[in-house]
Parts: C-alpha cells; structure tokens; sequence
C-alpha cells in the first residue's frame, strides 16, 4: 500500500478549507431540510454555500494559543487592580454610573449574543459560516465573563452592581437593550446576522465600545478598560463575520436585496435608538469627558457609515431608511435622554444628577445650537428646585415606546419644542411609539411586537398595583442604589476613602 | 492621578453579587466560575416568541422530555469557565505541536510499519466528520439548553470537537496528504464500514430535545467511540505494531475523552438523581442508542481489527458505558 507521500504545501486558505469547509459533508440519509429546518423561512435563498469566504482563518489550536495569551494578561491587571483597590482610581464617583449602566444593560447583550450566535452557528447549513459563528459564540461568552469579573470588584464598594442578574429582567430600562437582543434571537438566522453580526457589530460597534472604553481610560478605570482592549481583537474578527455575511447574502440572490435592505433599515433604526443611551453617558456621566455624542457620531457614525454605504450601494443597498433623522436628533437625544432620567432617578439603580457650572460650559460649546436654547433652561429649573430644598422627581409613569421601550421622550426631527408621539391601532388595541422608525418597524410585523413585555404597565397590573415600595422590591433595588449623586452613600464613601489615602 | 491606594483599609459592602448570594450565601466569597455562570441567561419577561418556532420560549425548558427544578444544579465539576477553559486547551495544544514536531523529526511515520498507517486512514481519518457532528450537536445543546451551567461547556465541548477534527486532518495531512482526507472522504460517504454510522449521526442532527441531543452523543456515542478508539485500538493496538506516532499524535483525545467524561457523568448523574421520571427517559435514551450505536461501531472497528476481536472490542467499550450509566444511578 503506497500511502506514504512528501506533503505538498499548502497555502492558508487551501489549509483552512481542509480544516473546516471540507469537515462536513451532503447528507444522503436524510434530508437537508430535516437537518437545517430554519435556513428558508425568512425568504432569503442560498444557492451555494461554499461561495462564503472565510472573513477569518484561525484553527482551533491557534485560537486556543491567542485567547490564552489574552486571558492570562487580563487577569493579572484586574487581578491587580482589586488587590490595589484600583477603584479608587477613577476620576470621582459619578464614573460610576457609566458602568453600572454597562453591567446591567450591556453584559447581558453580550450574553445573549452569546447565546444567539451558538443557534445561528448550528443552523446555517453550510460549515464556513458555522464556524465563524460558533467562535463568535464562544467569543462572547468571554465578553460576558471579563465584564462581570472587572465588575465584581467594584461591586464589593458600591451600590448599584449587585443585583444586575434579576434588574436585567425586571427594571424598566433595562428592557430596552433586553428588547433588542430578544428581538434580534427571535428573528430568524439570517436576520439575526443582519441584527447582531452586520447592524451592531459592524456598523454601530465603534460608537458602544470606543466611548466607553475611552471613558475607562481617561476617568482612571483600568479593570474596564482592560477588558475594551482584550476585546479589541475578537471584536476585529466580528466585524470582518458581519461584513462578510452581507455580501453572502447580497451576492447569492437578487430577491435577497430588498429583505436585506428591510432589515438594515429596522436595526439601524433599533440600533440608534439603543445608542441614545451611550450618547447619555458620554455627555454626561463621565467626569472627564472624552469626545461629545456629536463628535463620536460625526466620526463612526457619517465617516464610517457612508463610505460603508457606498461600497454597499453597488449592490443596490441604499442607506438606512431612518439615517436622516438619526441625523437631525444627534444633537438633541443626550439631552432628552439624561433629563429623563434624572427626573425618574428613584427608580433606577444608579445615581445621576444635574451638570455643574463646568459641564455646562461643555455643553454650550459642544451643542452650540440646541444646549442652551432647548435644555439648559429645564436644568437651570431643576437646579432652581434642588437649590429651593426640592427634588425634581416625575412620579408620572412615562409612557414607554412598543418598540424601542424608551419613554416617548423625543422630539419631532424637524420642531424640537413638539414631543413626538406616534399610534397605530393594531387588532382594537392602540400602541404607542416614539417615533416614526419605531412606528416603522412595528407595522412591518405587529405581530411580533404586540408581545412586548413593557415594564410600566406591568408595575400597574396585579400584583404590583402600582405600589412603588413593592416595586422596588421586585426589581430589588435598594434606595441607595437609586436617586440624586450629591446625597448617595456611593459619594460620601468615596470620598472619605480618597480622604483616608491621602491623609496615610 | 495616579494614588497610592494600596495601604488603605476600607470595609467592603457587599461581599458578592445578590443572585450568587441567594444560591451559596455570602460567607465565603464566590468563584470566578460561579461569578462567569450562575444565572447570566435571561429568566423572565422574554419579550417576543421565536418567529421559528412560536410555540416555543426563547429560552424553553420545555424543549427536553427531562425536567429540572433548578437547571443551575448541573454545574461543570471542571468548574470551566471561558478563561480556565482556554488555558487548559492552550496548554493542551502546546503539548500536541511538540508531539506533531518529534513525530516529524523522528520521521516516525515513514519508519511505520503499513498496515498500521492503513488503519490510521482507514479508521482515524474518517473520523474527522464524526467530530464535525459532534461540534454541530454540542452547538444545538448550548444554542438551545437552559442555563448556562449546563449550556456553557456544550459551547466548549463543541469548539474541542473541532479542534479534534482538525487535529485528525493534520494526522491524515501527514500520512498521506491531500489524497488521504479525499480518500477517507469518500469511505465516509461510500464504504460500508462507515454507512450505519453516518446515518445515526445524520439521524442524530435531526434530534431536537437538547438533552438527547446531549446524552447520545456525548454520553453514549463518544462513550463507545473513544475508548474503543482510542484506548483499545490506537493506544494498545496499534502501539503494539510499531505505531506509537500514531498514538502520540491523538494524545489530545485521549486525555479530553477522560477529562470531559467527568463532567458528562455528573450532568448524566444530576439528571437522573433529580426524578423518577428524568430517569426513565434517561434510561430509555441510554439504552436504546448504547445498543444501537454498538452495532453501529461494530463494522468500524472491523477496520481496524479482526472480526472475533471487534466482536470483544466492542462490547468491552459497551460494558464500559453501561458501568458509567450504573455508577449514574441509571438501570438500578
Ligand atoms: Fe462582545
Ligand atoms: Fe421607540
């Protein structure tokens, strides 16, 4: 038997493709169909599978080689950073909230992601997009791991981290992320690669990550900005899987075109308006601040986002349904979105407060249109009522949106001074939206989002009752975790331990 | 600013996160593991039904006939988190790059007798589809299970599936090239011998309950395969016929078979321990798929040796796993 050869070499994509594509084979047993039930409801047709290009080329040896690398540096540094009490490192207290916010809301997208990329890495029907799904599956999974062991530390000091498993769940704003991750698992694969792969990672990535890991690294916070960097590299790779994954599409089927389109359009849309929230926390939680919401949009927003749609657009993709009035509320939404939050301040679990004379200054400069004109005065008044012995507190329930569940707090793109206030009457019910993209994306399938769980009715309804005492319970938050920063424990703690370090 | 914080002595609040509190108190402080684990996937309020499947949950326990009170009882005794996970592979892999170096500086396989390379491509080689099933079911186990306990190592143990079948086409790359994955290829899909078992594997991708997807596969399949595999014919039989770089080249399965089969009886053991109706299933799934998957390894072994001692093999690897399965509290 003459099987003993000299091996050829062989290149890294030939290499690869014995490695993975050539692993899996056509089933003769039974049919596809049974074995990939999902690949064709959604309407998108795959003629060839093996058209997917690699968007990378990494062996399970050599991916176990990196990650570790990667894994034993980040462990050494927070490590490190809870023996030194690193927390006392950051620029004062008020960082903080950033990175509650990113605890409750965002470790558990990770997670979900996580989740989803492992039902979408089993049900694609062909290998190569499996496996790049399946490693962005377990990718994730460490995103949602390092998060909570940098946060573990904090947790250990301050209110506000240690209940993040059921304020996930049950806290009204937390259903907003929460919302977009069920929604995005509850499409089908296809569409959850649209969502996740091409919409979150690829084209809205840059402007989650770069403002909060930038915020780590200039408000002192070396455990989450570690974790931004370990990230980096993984987060390379996602993006080139949802690029790629695109053009698969786009290439295998014109009829693929308009569904494609139709969900860039909803989750650039669903994207932004989750991104309100980061746009919040850049203007107005970080003590030192990095760039605004406006610079950052400019940049990784208009920047990226057209030369990306451009190079889309010879597949005849045009640009987002929305993007114009994505455009014309960036200077408004941080605003809208800290004033909210800061008059609901006793149900939430971190702290937020009304900018000082300097962030005001920032502000002015930074929104040199809409600041001053439009917001200012509604923080001079609530100032005014601070400084009166008030609180400036809404215990009016805010209407939530069906779709994006924020609270119609907006304004119509066009009259900054209107609140913007959609209907649709949908089966004898009337459901609300924020705007005309959430109003959009509803009537393109009402009979998904029907099924929303919107927290605020849920606190009128038994067995709530609308008892907040009862409420706060149930979504576990403490009263210190909540309410203004001037008189929370977080402060006062923080402070007296800086004192204590300073005076040793 | 930089301070000199290391001195102070501040009291702590909390000494663990609530939900870690509820499960293990809060004497002791909580593991990296139960930190990276406990209660991460979403309980309640799941906001819309799958457009897939409507009937189900986005999360459904209800996906598998086996029932537990609490899914977070089936922890991973490996305690294997993302991070320890990959350090153990890492070290795995750098042991298995040296093996693939002396094997080739030895010239190892071009002093090997032929019938021992013809088993390793007759038998080991076509392998490497079975462990792509395998990745694709351990993906389906942690796409679909509930809890992440219990669905994190399925992730894992999908990944090492991979890294198996890609460790086996090296294997192949250097007994024989391009030509020796084509020719086991085609066994795969034509030659007897390998038929019954890429039609159970077929059959198997088809299963949806993800418990049973778990328990055949990782249970019982790779309960039969690996040892008689492995163990029996690379590690005895063919080390006896001059082919050690053929066992020193699938040392990675070897030890991954003996340390995940730790785990997979613990979630096997969780189960069954939990009901008298989990037991049931558990032994129905056991059973059935033992004595079918021992037929269906028969003729694969026959590759590998003659037919009275694939006869023995097999049913040494069968009294094997339905030892494991008693030591589960299964069939007693
Ligand atoms: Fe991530
Ligand atoms: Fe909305």
């Amino acid at each position: 038997m003459d099987i003993k050869k000299t091996p050829k070499k062989l290149n890294v994509k030939e290499k690869y493709r014995l490695m993975t594509r050539d692993l899996a084979w056509e089933p003769s047993y039974r049919d596809e169909k049974e074995i990939y039930p999902y690949v064709d409801y959604e309407g998108i047709k795959v003629h060839d599978w093996s058209k997917w290009e690699d968007p990378f080329r990494l062996t399970m040896d050599a991916y176990w080689k990196y990650q570790a690398e990667k894994e034993r540096k980040y462990y050494a540094i927070i490590d490190a950073h809870a023996q030194n009490n690193g927390h006392l490192n950051v620029t004062d207290a008020r960082y903080l909230t950033a990175i509650k916010l990113f605890l409750q809301g965002i470790s558990p997208a990770e997670y979900a992601s996580h989740r989803g990329f492992a039902r979408v890495g089993r049900e694609f029907a062909g290998v190569g997009p499996q496996v790049a799904c399946q490693m962005q599956s377990i990718d994730e999974i460490r995103h949602a791991q390092t998060q909570v062991h940098a946060m573990s530390n904090y947790n250990k000091f301050y209110n506000g981290f240690k209940d993040f498993a059921s304020q996930r769940d049950r806290i009204w704003y937390n259903s907003v992320p929460r919302s977009f991750f069920d929604d995005a698992m509850s499409a089908g694969p296809f569409e959850f690669l649209i969502a996740i792969g091409f919409s979150f990672e690829y084209v809205l990535t840059n402007l989650l990550f770069v403002p909060f890991m930038s915020g780590a690294a200039y408000n002192g916070d070396m455990a989450t900005c570690t974790f931004g960097f370990s990230a980096q590299s993984d987060e390379a790779r996602h993006m080139t899987l949802g690029l790629e994954c695109i053009k698969f599409m786009l290439e295998q089927d014109p009829d693929n075109i308009p569904i494609v389109q139709k969900w860039i359009d909803k989750w650039f849309w669903r994207g932004c308006r989750l991104l309100t929230l980061v746009a919040a926390m850049m203007d107005y939680m970080l003590p030192k601040r990095v760039m605004s919401w406006r610079e950052a949009w400019n940049i990784y927003g208009v920047e990226n986002g057209n030369a990306l749609f451009r190079d889309l657009a010879r597949y005849g993709i045009k640009p987002p349904m929305h993007w114009d009035d994505v455009e014309k509320s960036i200077d408004h939404t941080s605003h809208q979105i800290m004033l909210g939050l800061y008059q609901w301040k006793f149900g939430t679990a971190f702290h937020s407060w009304t900018p000082t004379a300097s962030d005001i200054e920032w502000l002015k400069e930074k929104y040199p249109t809409t600041f001053e004109k439009y917001y200012l005065p509604r923080w001079e008044y609530a100032i005014a009522q601070k400084e009166a012995g008030g609180e400036y507190n809404n215990f009016g329930l805010p209407k939530l949106c069906q779709v994006c569940q924020l609270p119609t707090l907006f304004t119509e793109p066009d009259d900054p001074t209107q609140l913007c206030h959609r209907e649709t009457d949908y089966e004898g019910e009337k459901y609300h939206f924020c705007s005309d993209g959430c109003q959009h994306v509803f009537e393109q399938e009402p009979e998904k989002y029907v099924q929303a769980w919107l927290p605020m009715p849920a606190l009128m309804q038994e067995p709530l009752k609308g008892d907040l005492a009862a409420w706060m319970e149930w979504v576990s938050l403490e009263p210190t975790a909540a309410g203004e920063y001037a008189s929370s424990e977080d402060k006062a703690n923080f402070e007296k331990w800086r004192k204590q370090v300073s005076t040793d | 600013m930089q301070i000199d914080v290391q001195t102070v002595n501040i009291e702590q609040k909390n000494q663990t996160f609530t939900h870690l509190k509820k499960r293990f108190g809060d004497k002791k402080i909580p593991s990296r593991y139960q930190e990276a684990s406990y209660d991460l996937q979403a309980v309640e309020n799941l906001h819309y039904r799958p457009t897939w499947a409507p009937e189900q949950e986005l999360y459904d326990p209800n996906l598998s006939k086996i029932r537990m009170n609490d899914w977070y009882d089936l922890k991973d005794p490996r305690q294997f988190y993302y991070s320890t996970y990959t350090l153990n592979r890492a070290k795995q892999q750098e042991t298995m790059e040296s093996n693939f170096k002396t094997v080739e500086s030895l010239n190892l396989i071009e002093g090997m007798p032929d019938p021992v390379l013809a088993i390793a491509q007759n038998l080991l080689i076509p392998l490497r589809h079975a462990s792509y099933a395998a990745n694709i079911n351990n993906t389906l186990v942690c796409g679909y299970g509930y809890g992440t306990v219990f669905t994190q190592p399925c992730v894992y143990h999908a990944m090492d599936n991979l890294g198996i079948a890609q460790y086996l086409s090296r294997l192949g790359l250097m007994i024989g090239d391009v030509e020796a994955l084509e020719a086991a290829k085609q066994d795969w899909m034509d030659s007897d011998a390998w038929q019954p078992l890429r039609r159970s594997l077929e059959d198997l991708m088809c299963v949806r309950d993800p418990v049973e997807v778990f328990i055949k596969q990782n249970f019982v399949l790779d309960g039969l395969l690996y040892p008689l595999v492995y163990q029996r014919i690379v590690d005895q039989n063919l080390v006896e016929q001059g082919g050690s770089g053929i066992s020193i080249l699938t040392q990675f399965m070897t030890n991954w078979y003996l340390e995940s089969k730790r785990w997979v009886d613990s979630v096997l053991k969780t189960m069954a321990a939990e009901s008298a109706e989990n037991k049931v299933v558990l032994e129905e799934w056991v059973d059935t798929a033992a004595n079918h998957f021992t037929s269906v390894l028969l003729p694969v072994a026959g590759l590998a040796v003659e037919g009275n001692q694939a006869d023995e093999l097999v049913s040494e690897a069968h009294d094997e796993l339905l030892q494991r399965a008693k030591k589960a509290g299964l069939f007693k």
